[in-house]
């Protein structure tokens, strides 16, 4: 319990410094903001209305302490170049990101953990070599450049899948980003698993475990996955983080209306608000996400409150 | 006197079993331990900053935090540095690719077939054939020549960005964890909110900041990824400054900067290389999906990532221009990896076959 508000508390300075540097850093675009994201074409009784709006007269940190009192009450800011609420167009996109996010993430696990297991059984094999070979390949290939290739390959030459679109939680249009998304993922897991599966299988236990007639595979199941298993844990917290930032890319590709997309589109229409409400709100769920994962992790291995 | 021959037999045997069972404690691995619990002493000593450095993890794909952190700084790390890349095949041929890369790129103006910045609209899109090797783009030009000059803008910016921002985490590693307190508290919280973004988002909002181009991404890229260097660097130094060199240093009343650059600096170079080739890759991955996503290099600049993006539209009908300039991404950030993992497999000892 001390640890986990310990946690808590230490979460608290970092997600007031997050936004802050995001604020300042959107805030000192040279020139006038308003006239920026306005074009040219606006009378003066806009502007004036527009920055009365967005409290542009006052000082900085004034600006940032009613940005983040409106955050709380859910209050992002407003979208001008797309007439909406920054929150509402989040909340819409959320759930895509988080569909492909998910699956991502499944497709990393179904893939990483049981080729890990396998290097790690058969080490200095073919298999062994061939595994992290085809790992080493996963991490080195540009997500926007597999997912092209997939898209090449399944959606126009052989016709399996759509090419790109979004339809909720039809799995057809799922699964190519999903497998674009978790593929580098899948890599490293499938390297710390074997890693770790192979520093755990030294240990004495296992030993003992071998020595009293367990068989091979009960071993590996019963004892050593089970250990080697923590480091993995810790990478699949990580892995929130290379997700939700891979989704930017992924979501550009495939044309998924998630909020990657809309960061994206918000950099390129000079769109101020929804950008700092969507990179704001990816961040803060990042930390979230870990700060959960950690309390998790303090349950399921209690040396952790202790250290 | 069979009887001792036998010992010493027996001996010599179960030293050789040692090397190779895992359970044994080859003399390296000792080592190892040993300097990891030193680390560990260091960390609880120091409870206020060890709570940070274990209570938050270092986001980054692909690498393992941890091979980085532990390493053992000894006099035989350049020898068995050398030796593991020898050794290891896969290392060699990193290396020699990377060479290759680096020859490509210095030599462009010299090989190219033809103008990569050439526009013909009378030869658009075509199909690889023996005068235009891999085919030209949607304006005519040679796509081949536009890779080889890509290969510069990678490797300056694999280079001088990685560079600056090692620089960057590493004087604020060293700084905050020999003076520690209130400075070492500041960089520390510095370095955990930067880290807490992904870099890409950040280095995405940095260049709404600064302007979509080339050389604001140099900054982007050297502002973004120095907090997980600078969290590397702070625990060595917290080791290293323990030293009995560091303290007759400090006895001899040398000045801390200089101790810093003098003797803590050079203990720290082990971490740094391999961290550099890491971050290399990395770093021409981040420009590569910048430029991709339209918020990088503009055109007409042959970056690699801008030709994917530019490419994509011709997909369907021809597929060479977006796929070709990938490969070359591909080819280059798999070389720094080969050389990355050799590195790991040579330093640090539980990875090693």
């Amino acid at each position: 319990m001390k640890y986990i508000i310990k946690r808590l508390l230490g979460t608290i300075p970092i997600v007031i410094g997050v936004s802050l540097l995001l604020y300042i850093m959107l805030n000192i675009v040279p020139g006038d903001p308003v006239a920026l994201m306005m074009g040219e074409h606006v009378n003066a009784d806009t502007i004036e209305r527009v920055r009365a709006r967005m409290n542009l007269d006052d000082p900085l940190l004034v600006r940032f302490s009613k940005y983040v009192l409106g955050a709380f009450k859910g209050d992002l800011g407003y979208s001008y170049k797309l007439k909406r609420e920054v929150s509402t167009l989040i909340w819409k996109a959320f759930p895509n990101t988080a569909i492909l996010a998910v699956a991502g993430a499944l497709v990393s696990w179904m893939i990483g953990i049981p080729a890990g297991v396998i290097s790690a059984v058969r080490k200095n094999t073919a298999v062994d070599y061939g595994v992290m070979t085809f790992a080493l390949i996963g991490v080195s290939m540009p997500v926007f450049w597999s997912g092209l290739l997939f898209q090449y390959l399944f959606g126009l030459k052989l016709k399996w899948l759509p090419i790109s679109g979004f339809d909720g939680l039809n799995i057809k249009y799922i699964v190519m980003p999903a497998i674009v998304l978790g593929w580098s993922s899948a890599a490293t897991i499938a390297r710390l698993t074997r890693s770790s599966l192979l520093e755990v299988m030294s240990a004495d236990y296992i030993r003992t475990a071998r020595e009293k007639g367990l068989l091979r595979y009960q071993v590996i199941m019963g004892h050593a996955l089970k250990n080697a298993f923590l480091p993995v844990l810790t990478v699949m917290t990580i892995q929130i983080a290379s997700l939700l930032s891979g989704a930017v890319i992924t979501e550009t590709i495939f044309g998924i209306p998630g909020i990657g997309r809309i960061a994206v589109s918000a950099i390129q229409t000079r769109d101020m608000p929804l950008l700092q409400g969507s990179v704001m709100f990816t961040t803060i769920l990042i930390i979230l996400g870990n700060l959960v994962a950690d309390v998790l992790y303090s349950f399921i291995d209690p040396r952790i409150k202790y250290n | 006197m069979i009887q001792r021959t036998q010992f010493f037999k027996e001996i010599a045997m179960d030293s050789k079993l040692n090397r190779r069972s895992p359970f044994g404690f080859g003399r390296k691995r000792l080592k190892y331990m040993m300097s990891i619990e030193a680390t560990e002493a260091k960390n609880e000593s120091d409870l206020a900053t060890s709570e940070s450095s274990k209570s938050s993890k270092i986001p980054n794909n692909g690498k393992s935090p941890r091979d980085a952190e532990d390493l053992v700084t000894e006099e035989h790390f350049w020898q068995s540095l050398f030796k593991g890349i020898y050794r290891d095949k896969k290392a060699l041929v990193g290396l020699v690719m990377v060479f290759l890369f680096i020859l490509i790129a210095l030599l462009a103006p010299w090989i190219v077939p033809h103008d990569p910045y050439a526009v013909d609209m009378e030869k658009v899109l075509i199909a690889p054939n023996s005068t235009y090797v891999i085919g030209t783009d949607f304006l005519g030009r040679d796509i081949l020549s536009r890779i080889i000059y890509g290969a510069r803008i990678s490797l300056v910016i694999g280079l001088v960005p990685t560079l600056i921002s090692l620089a960057i985490g590493t004087f604020l590693g060293m700084v905050s964890g020999y003076f520690g307190g209130k400075i070492d508290y500041l960089i520390m919280r510095l370095a955990d909110v930067c880290m807490a973004f992904p870099s890409l988002l950040l280095a995405m909002v940095v260049m709404y900041t600064l302007g979509a181009s080339l050389f604001n991404i140099f900054i982007a890229l050297s502002i973004v990824n120095w907090g997980s260097t600078s969290r590397i660097v702070r625990a060595q130094t917290l080791s290293i400054k323990e030293k009995e060199f560091v303290e007759a240093a400090r006895s001899i009343g040398v000045g801390k900067f200089k101790i810093l650059w003098r003797h803590i600096f050079p203990n720290c170079i082990p971490s740094l290389i391999v961290l550099f080739t890491l971050s290399v890759p990395e770093a021409i991955m981040s420009e590569a999906s910048l430029s991709f996503l339209g918020v990088g290099a503009q055109p007409p600049t042959p970056s690699w990532g801008l030709m994917i993006s530019r490419g994509k539209e011709f997909l369907f009908s021809s597929p060479w221009v977006a796929i070709t300039p990938g490969v070359a991404i591909f080819l280059v950030v798999i070389a720094f990896n080969f050389i990355g993992d050799g590195l790991r497999d040579a330093l640090d000892p539980y990875t090693k076959h």
